[in-house]
């Protein structure tokens, strides 16, 4: 067994010297690294024997290191046993970085220098690659600490991130559920909202014109008082299923409350599409459906605004404006479509 | 209490005593029946109320109840692998229970694990001392240090002793660190996909 003494005898009165065999060192720095003056490897601590192989011993230094400051740029050798932070490469395994200490054993050019080597960061990869156990390490070293630790984050991690994803679900079908109508699957006030604001900067933009089309039902009251509120409801749920029938795509409907309803159209907007289309609502929703034998007919009076593209535009105003032809429609008899600046459509002809 | 330990007794509770069990449970302390989240915050009365109806359902003795879920704990296959970070062998996975308030605590610093402390008692003999925020942990250990001694291949011998001055206490009796074969450790963790 070979020792490791000083190469120079220990000057009078100096602090005591330390002998110790490589198999005591080895137990104490698994991966220590032993080399003379001319950089060949006198000994090794069992773990660096078995990662870079036994036949290395007795070998050149540089035929299994290479030494780094940096990757890609090479140490000088003087600079790297100066007792500073070394780092080195394993030469058949380059993907791996040791870092480590190395001190002179003795003063002089001539001196051997030992060298404690760890893997650093990369420890976990380290384990694995090269199947490393408990008695690879030292039981002083912090590595099952921290292979602990990275597990035991993993898991943690693991949880949060799928607490987050569900988390992510539920609050997706929250809002979509609190933007919907439940009887009739529309969207609702608070979803209309939103959808008028965005449209409004958007055409503040000038990027598109937009219409409202405030829609109410004639003659449902009639409805709900003789033939109950389940008739009602289907009718709602009816007219409900034209008006989503009618729209274009990109298009909203949604049912403000009631017997009431109101149209985003979004698309491009043309006074003579904006005609028909109301024409048709109404020729629709006028079918007359039979509930329980009994023939229901309602109706639909409209009333129109019509954001144009030159004039900075205000939610209220729209709305306000479109409630005024709706009411126009109503007064002049229900059953008829009415576009903002007031401007009457005939009774559309069934 | 941090939502692992009452996900923990909702895991033990659906796979011993089956979901019908866990969806009564549920129901009872007004839980969806997906039950809780691992990493948020209960209420403690919350988990006091979780083992008094599962002690109700399954018919167990709370003490029994809390070994069984200790003993599952320590089968959980993340939890297992996390434990035998404490040693190679059983004796060192005992020494290390003192320390494993620290690890735990370093994990998830919101998880009050109760403190431990080994006492040597004779040749082969220890006391762990346990003391919690709660009564109960003591037979949560006895639970998991028995389960643990099957995953090292250990013969022991683990007695729940009386509470002393408050202090729950574990007796373990070590006759064989390695009598039976142990269960697969390596330190790397199977990498994803590989069959544990």
């Amino acid at each position: 067994m070979s020792r490791i003494d000083p190469v120079e005898p220990p000057m009078p009165f100096s602090e005591p010297v330390l002998a110790l065999s490589t198999e005591m060192l080895g137990r104490l720095m698994p991966m220590f690294l032993w080399l003379d003056a001319r950089g060949r490897i006198r000994g090794m601590g069992p773990t660096l024997a078995r990662i870079v192989g036994p036949g290395a011993a007795g070998g050149d230094f540089a035929r299994h290191f290479t030494l780094r400051r940096a990757r890609g740029v090479e140490q000088s050798r003087e600079a790297a046993f100066s007792g500073r932070r070394l780092g080195l490469t394993l030469v058949r395994y380059p993907m791996f970085n040791l870092r480590g200490l190395a001190v002179p054993l003795g003063p002089g050019e001539q001196a051997d220098v030992l060298v404690n080597l760890s893997f650093g960061i990369q420890l976990s990869e380290a384990v694995r690659y090269f199947g490393l156990t408990e008695a690879d390490f030292a039981a002083s070293d912090l590595a099952m600490e921290f292979l602990f630790l990275a597990e035991a984050k993993a898991a943690v991690l693991g949880e949060l991130t799928a607490l987050t994803g569900r988390l992510q679900l539920a609050k997706a079908e929250a809002e979509t559920e609190a933007q919907l109508d439940p009887l009739t699957g529309l969207a609702n006030r608070r979803a209309f909202d939103a959808a008028m604001s965005h449209a409004i900067k958007s055409a503040a933009r000038g990027r598109r014109n937009f219409a409202l089309l405030h829609l109410d039902l004639d003659y449902f009251k009639q409805v709900n008082d003789t033939l109950g509120h389940a008739a009602g409801d289907t009718m709602l749920v009816r007219a409900a299923h034209v008006l989503r029938d009618e729209v274009r795509r990109g298009d909203l409907v949604a049912r403000l409350g009631g017997d009431e309803f109101i149209i985003l159209l979004r698309g491009p907007v043309e006074r003579g599409m904006i005609e028909s289309m109301a024409e048709r609502l109404i020729a629709r929703i006028e079918e007359p459906v039979s509930l329980d034998g009994v023939d229901c007919r309602i109706s639909a009076s409209i009333g129109v605004s019509i954001a144009l593209e030159c004039r900075p535009i205000l939610a209220e105003e729209l709305m306000a404006e479109a409630d005024a032809a709706l009411y126009q429609s109503k007064r002049a008899g229900r059953g008829r479509w009415t576009i903002a600046p007031l401007r009457f459509a005939p009774r559309p002809q069934a | 209490m941090l939502g692992i330990v009452n996900k923990s007794i909702q895991a033990f509770l659906c796979k011993h005593h089956g979901s019908m069990v866990w969806r009564e449970v549920a129901d009872r302390l007004r839980l969806g029946p997906e039950g809780f989240e691992a990493m948020l915050t209960y209420a403690d009365e919350t988990t006091e109320t979780l083992l008094a109806v599962a002690e109700g359902l399954t018919g167990k003795t709370r003490e029994t109840l809390l070994e069984d879920i200790g003993a599952e704990v320590a089968q959980t296959e993340s939890l297992r692998r996390l434990l035998r970070f404490g040693g190679p062998d059983y004796l060192e996975f005992l020494y290390s229970l003192d320390e494993l308030q620290g690890r735990a605590q370093m994990a998830l610093p919101d998880l009050e694990l109760p403190e431990l402390t080994l006492q040597s008692e004779a040749q082969g003999r220890f006391t762990l001392l346990v003391r919690g925020r709660f009564p109960g942990w003591g037979a949560v250990m006895a639970g998991l240090m028995r389960a643990m001694a099957d995953d090292y291949g250990a013969l022991v011998l683990i007695d729940l002793l009386e509470p002393r001055g408050g202090v729950e206490r574990v007796q373990v009796e070590l006759h064989f660190t390695t009598y039976y074969v142990a269960r697969q450790f390596d330190l790397a963790p199977p990498e994803f996909g590989e069959a544990e």
